[in-house]
């Protein structure tokens, strides 16, 4: 068992797929807070063999759910208060994403248009798919 | 303020709606000559397409408005780097309405969400293009008297075809359609129409590669042309292109009441030999893609109807 150290106030997102904390840890942008981030890497886990976490030392309003919730949603999100764990986070696919994933396709207006944001909406739950709001190409591949 | 960008837009109480005035107009067209006096559509067509272009100034020019816009991206600010956005916002301050079609697909949806007049998609590279779907609609039901219960015959080149695409997923919201999708192997229609839109739907279909063995069935025939570069090999584009010609003998195994729709232009996948037979509806439906370009103007301008 991996001992991790306490954070006073903050989250820790735990169960995070080996080798997926350093995609959460950008698309989240905890690059550009000013508070302690710690990322651990390939911890033992019993529920997946292996696992990454990633503790954040930061209020977690701060922490964009729909993004985690879009590149994950298996992910357990603790929320830390007084050193101590007080309730956990559920999340779900989010309805639409926005600038997290660009369209792939070369005929989409998004190729041309200035400043449009790249958007795609959850087309099928229960597939997961989501589809660029413009031109309805399918989302296929994995968030970098 | 209602834009139209995916024939899915209307309901179908909103498309029965918009199909009972677009067959008023066609039984008292005087009745809307000055409906949009004082109106002004703006077409922006970004590549070149004759007919729908000229289907929506003529629907205008029929309802007393008038007419602005460009035929092609070189005449128009985008030649110059204009976003579509901009475009519109200008567009915007001249006209009342605006049909745009364009290369890259969702720029119309762009073009709404900025927009200050109603926008209609008339086409969006190989992704909607909403008018002909109503066209299609409207001239079934003024054809067939319903569009429940038939059985269509969708013939071609269903891989790539957005009307096909779209037409089946307008009609599977009636009740008691078939699909017959009569194709080759390589232009059989994209797992997505067949899982996410028949199958999902409880929709009975089949798939079959000739011509002759569905056309006994059908209530209605839509030919789409099947184009000789879309085929892996030459061999098997010669083999293959003559089922999927219509002419008078195959019209002869037909039901007498199927009719034949084509959203055009034809090359030679249906003869002319059968232009005359009663059941060629292909130019009825540009007529009719005219009606229904009307009763949309009308609809989205919010025009009063007495």
């Amino acid at each position: 068992m991996l001992n991790v150290g306490r954070i006073e106030e903050g989250f820790v997102l735990d169960h995070i797929n080996a080798g997926n904390a350093m995609t959460i840890y950008r698309n989240l942008c905890l690059d550009k807070l000013d508070c302690t981030v710690a990322i651990i890497k390939n911890a033992r886990s019993s529920k997946l063999g292996k696992k990454d976490i990633i503790k954040v030392e930061c209020p977690v309003d701060m922490l964009d759910l729909d993004i985690l919730g879009f590149i994950d949603h298996t992910i357990t999100v603790n929320v830390i208060e007084h050193g101590e764990i007080t309730s956990k986070k559920e999340l779900h696919l989010p309805q639409q994403v926005v600038n997290v994933i660009r369209c792939k396709n070369p005929r989409c207006i998004t190729s041309i248009e200035q400043e449009l944001d790249q958007v795609f909406i959850l087309a099928d739950p229960e597939k997961e798919v989501y589809r660029c709001k413009y031109c309805e190409e399918k989302f296929s591949g994995k968030i970098k | 303020m209602r834009h139209l960008m995916s024939p899915l837009d209307f309901t179908v109480e909103e498309l029965d709606h918009l199909m009972d005035l677009a067959s008023d107009i066609e039984k008292n067209p005087k009745k809307y000559a000055h409906m949009c006096d004082g109106k002004k559509i703006a077409t922006l067509f970004y590549e070149p397409s004759t007919r729908t272009r000229l289907s929506f100034e003529t629907a205008m020019i029929n309802l007393g408005g008038s007419v602005i816009g460009f035929a092609s991206e070189d005449s128009s600010s985008a030649s110059k780097g204009e976003s579509v956005s901009d475009t519109i916002r200008v567009i915007s301050c001249f006209a009342d309405i605006c049909a745009m079609r364009h290369p890259k697909e969702g720029a119309p949806l762009v073009a709404s969400t900025v927009s200050k007049i109603p926008v209609i998609n008339a086409g969006d590279g190989g992704h909607q293009h909403p008018t002909q779907t109503l066209t299609d609609l409207l001239t079934i039901r003024s054809m067939k008297g319903r569009l429940s219960d038939m059985t269509i015959g969708l013939c071609g080149d269903l891989k790539f075809g957005r009307t096909v695409h779209s037409l089946i997923s307008a009609l599977v919201r009636y009740t008691g359609i078939k699909f017959v999708l009569i194709s080759p192997e390589e232009l059989q229609i994209p797992d997505y129409i067949r899982d996410d839109v028949l199958r999902a739907n409880h929709i009975e279909f089949e798939e079959v590669s000739r011509l002759e063995e569905a056309i006994p069935k059908l209530d209605i025939l839509y030919m789409t042309r099947v184009q000789k570069e879309r085929f892996f090999n030459e061999e098997d584009y010669v083999r293959m292109k003559d089922f999927y010609i219509l002419d008078k003998a195959k019209l002869k195994l037909a039901k007498e009441d199927m009719y034949v729709l084509h959203p055009l232009p034809r090359v030679n996948e249906i003869s002319v030999e059968v232009d005359n037979d009663p059941r060629a509806a292909y130019f009825n439906q540009v007529q009719y893609g005219v009606y229904a370009r009307m009763a949309l103007i009308l609809t989205l301008l919010e025009v009063k109807v007495c």
